[in-house]
């Protein structure tokens, strides 16, 4: 069993590190080559392998891809929300408005939660404490990060319910979560991550959880709010549709790693990897009537047995000689794009067997502790 | 959609008086929680006005009247010293009540802190805290008791005690897992995401919401301390001072007499079964009516 290690079990800062330069002043999230690795009772996942990406001020970014593939762990790990154990972030940076906040005493990261960065979960049926209003809980938030009275922190709270269009926003304070619809959860929610007026929002999955007609509404009231506040937002999504609809630029990720990253309408009108094409194609309304959908074949690979080359290259329609053994590092391939595909570097500058191969190593660790 | 402007209202409504009112309003509800409430009510008037109702004192009588059946002056008999029967059950009451409630209140107050520090420590803190309690539920509770009780020696509260310590680790055990379960909730994680701290997480998100099962367990430990100290007495580890009216050491003097006089028997171990029912109807109805997600 894992053992707990504070009350929160919280990732333990990684004071004394060196790290890298800060990144330029308009970038308010800067990720790079970060590790998550979760050490579990069969060997370890390495949930997030080496994600690198920038989000400016202001900006929307999209992070899609299928389920599994490390989107929740990077955002719960750039919230340091992260179990450790079993989580261990293994390495990388995350600079977020100019301080590298892996290596902030937990403290100085409590004050940064909630209210420079802020997070909207996936399951608004769960996320609310059932025993507390919800006015109660916004208050609590905002008395959390700012000096005010209860009845300052109160009025905020029904401030924010009105601002995300709950009707009747002073009875709803009231009310307990079990008395609210999912769509009316999931807009305290988003009431409860602007409260304090945070620099980014990341949203996890925000209408995955709920019914098709409330979803639009929901993702509606997010860019609306993000554009009212002037807050970044990193939507994490494994929908194509959200993402064009909503964000500027977006990543695309593939079992614990960014494929390829662009604009949104880059990324989605011309995909650069095999695998963003896969899954732009397997979108039905995208394939004529009639026709057969394109969908991606096989399934994401085994965490504990990542292919030693790209790993794609078990599904990819297009792999060539370098695939099986050297993996693709990200590549600019256009102004603002960047890819991580051999197809996409010139030949000369692709690896060949006669190279010592320095396959990124699939992490195969043999039980760690007795656990 | 958003039309209504910042509105300045007075928060009135009180958080927890709305939680409280709310499942107060369940229970009263619940029929099976009214009827154990009220054998629990019942018994609590008598305890208390044992001295206005008692037609007489807990120790007066005369011995040339002992072991009479029930009758109108005596309406359940009167036991060996010719004491009034029914007047040594309502001032049992008290002992039993009192005993019993104070000796789950402590076992409420070691088991939850204990509890609290492991699920909320963790770590090799929580393992040698859930070691040392596996080994006091190896015993059997009454028998723990009964270890401590002869080891303390005579006497109300050390009664209290040893069934207090003897339900501590049920307690503890159930906190914990609760916590435990708690920090991997969806509601914690979000507000730790929101930047609360630690205590705060602990003291409002993890503990009103271990607490419902805690109330259950408390109240159904109730009636099984109220046994618990009638066992103790039975078995001669009674409060010191035989005089005193007590539903376990009744059942004790009286045991000799089953066949002259079955009432001796009856009546305080029905005072037992009625009173520990009526706590287990209470806890269940508790259960239901404490959990917000039960639509009414
Ligand atoms: N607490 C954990 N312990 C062990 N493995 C985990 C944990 N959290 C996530 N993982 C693993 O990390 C991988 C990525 O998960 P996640 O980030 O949740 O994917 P998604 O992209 O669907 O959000 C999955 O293989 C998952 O099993
Ligand atoms: S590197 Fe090779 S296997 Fe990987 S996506 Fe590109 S073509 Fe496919
Ligand atoms: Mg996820």
């Amino acid at each position: 069993m894992s053992t707990v290690v504070d009350l929160n079990g919280e990732s333990p800062a990684a004071e004394g590190r060196t790290v890298g330069p800060p990144p330029a002043a308009d970038v308010l999230l800067e990720v790079r080559g970060l590790k998550t690795y979760f050490h579990v009772m069969d060997g370890t996942v390495a949930a997030v392998d080496g994600v690198d990406f920038q989000l400016k001020r202001g900006e929307t970014l999209g992070l899609v891809g299928e389920s599994g593939c490390g989107k929740s762990v990077t955002s719960l790990t750039i919230m340091r929300l992260v179990d450790i154990p079993p989580g261990e972030i293994v390495a990388g940076e995350v600079w977020f408005d100019g301080r590298e906040i892996l290596s902030l005493p937990m403290a100085e990261m409590r004050k940064i939660r909630g209210a420079d960065m802020s997070m909207i979960f996936q399951e608004p049926m769960t996320s609310l404490n059932p025993v507390f209003t919800v006015g109660n809980q916004i208050a609590e938030a905002v008395k959390a990060h700012r000096p005010v009275s209860n009845r300052e922190a109160w009025n905020r709270g029904v401030e924010m319910l009105a601002a995300v269009g709950i009707p009747a926003p002073e009875r709803r304070a009231k009310q307990y979560p079990h008395e609210l619809s999912g769509g009316m959860r999931q807009r305290v929610m988003i009431a409860m991550a602007l409260s304090c007026d945070p620099k980014l929002v990341i949203a996890d999955e925000p209408t995955t959880a709920l019914d098709v007609t409330i979803q639009a509404q929901i993702l509606e009231l997010i860019k609306a709010m993000q554009e009212r506040t002037g807050a970044a937002l990193l939507l994490i999504t494994h929908d194509l549709a959200v993402v064009a609809e909503t964000v500027q630029r977006m990543a695309v990720m593939y079992a614990g790693k960014i494929v390829e990253t662009g604009t949104a309408e880059d990324v989605l009108l011309d995909p650069k990897h095999p695998y963003t094409q896969g899954l732009i194609t397997s979108i039905p309304s995208n394939v004529p009537r009639g026709q057969r959908l394109n969908v991606i074949r096989g399934t994401v690979p085994n965490p504990f047995r990542m292919p030693a080359g790209c790993r794609f290259e078990p599904r990819c329609p297009l792999v060539f000689e370098p695939c099986r053994d050297f993996d693709p590092p990200l590549r600019t391939t256009d102004l603002d794009r960047r890819a991580a595909c051999w197809l996409h570097y010139p030949p000369s500058e692709r690896p060949t067997v006669s190279d010592v191969a320095v396959p990124s190593a699939p992490v195969r660790t043999e039980r760690v502790g007795k656990r | 959609m958003a039309t209504s402007a910042a509105v300045t209202i007075a928060p009135t409504a009180r958080v927890s008086r709305g939680l409280w009112h709310d499942a107060f309003r369940r229970l009263m509800r619940n029929r099976p929680a009214i009827v154990g409430l009220t054998c629990i009510a019942i018994f609590v008037f008598g305890a208390v006005f044992a001295p206005l109702i008692a037609p007489y004192g807990p120790t007066v009588g005369e011995l040339s009247n002992s072991l009479q059946g029930p009758s109108l002056a005596h309406i359940m008999g009167t036991d060996l010293q010719g004491y009034d029967e029914f007047s040594r059950v309502l001032y049992g009451a008290r002992i039993s009540l009192t005993v019993g409630v104070i000796a789950v209140v402590f076992g409420l107050i070691g088991g939850t802190t204990v509890g609290a520090i492991a699920g909320g420590a963790g770590g090799l803190v929580d393992g040698f805290l859930m070691r040392v309690i596996d080994v006091l539920l190896a015993v059997p509770g009454i028998l723990l008791a009964i270890g401590i009780v002869a080891w303390l020696g005579h006497g109300e509260i050390q009664i209290m005690l040893a069934v207090g310590i003897s339900y501590s680790p049920i307690f503890a055990r159930l906190l914990r897992g609760s916590l435990l379960a708690l920090r991997e909730s969806d509601y914690v994680i979000a507000a730790r995401s929101m930047g609360a701290s630690p205590v705060r997480i602990l003291l409002r998100h993890m503990l009103p919401n271990a607490l419902t099962p805690l109330i259950v367990q408390a109240t159904l430990a109730a009636a099984t301390a109220i046994i618990d100290v009638a066992g103790l007495g039975f078995l001669g580890l009674g409060p010191g001072d035989p005089r005193i009216a007590e539903w376990g050491e009744m059942l004790t003097d009286s045991s000799r007499f089953l066949q002259s006089a079955p009432y001796l028997i009856f009546f305080p171990g029905a005072a037992i079964v009625i009173s520990a029912v009526g706590f287990n109807l209470l806890g269940d109805g508790l259960r239901e009516a404490l959990d917000p997600r039960l639509k009414r």
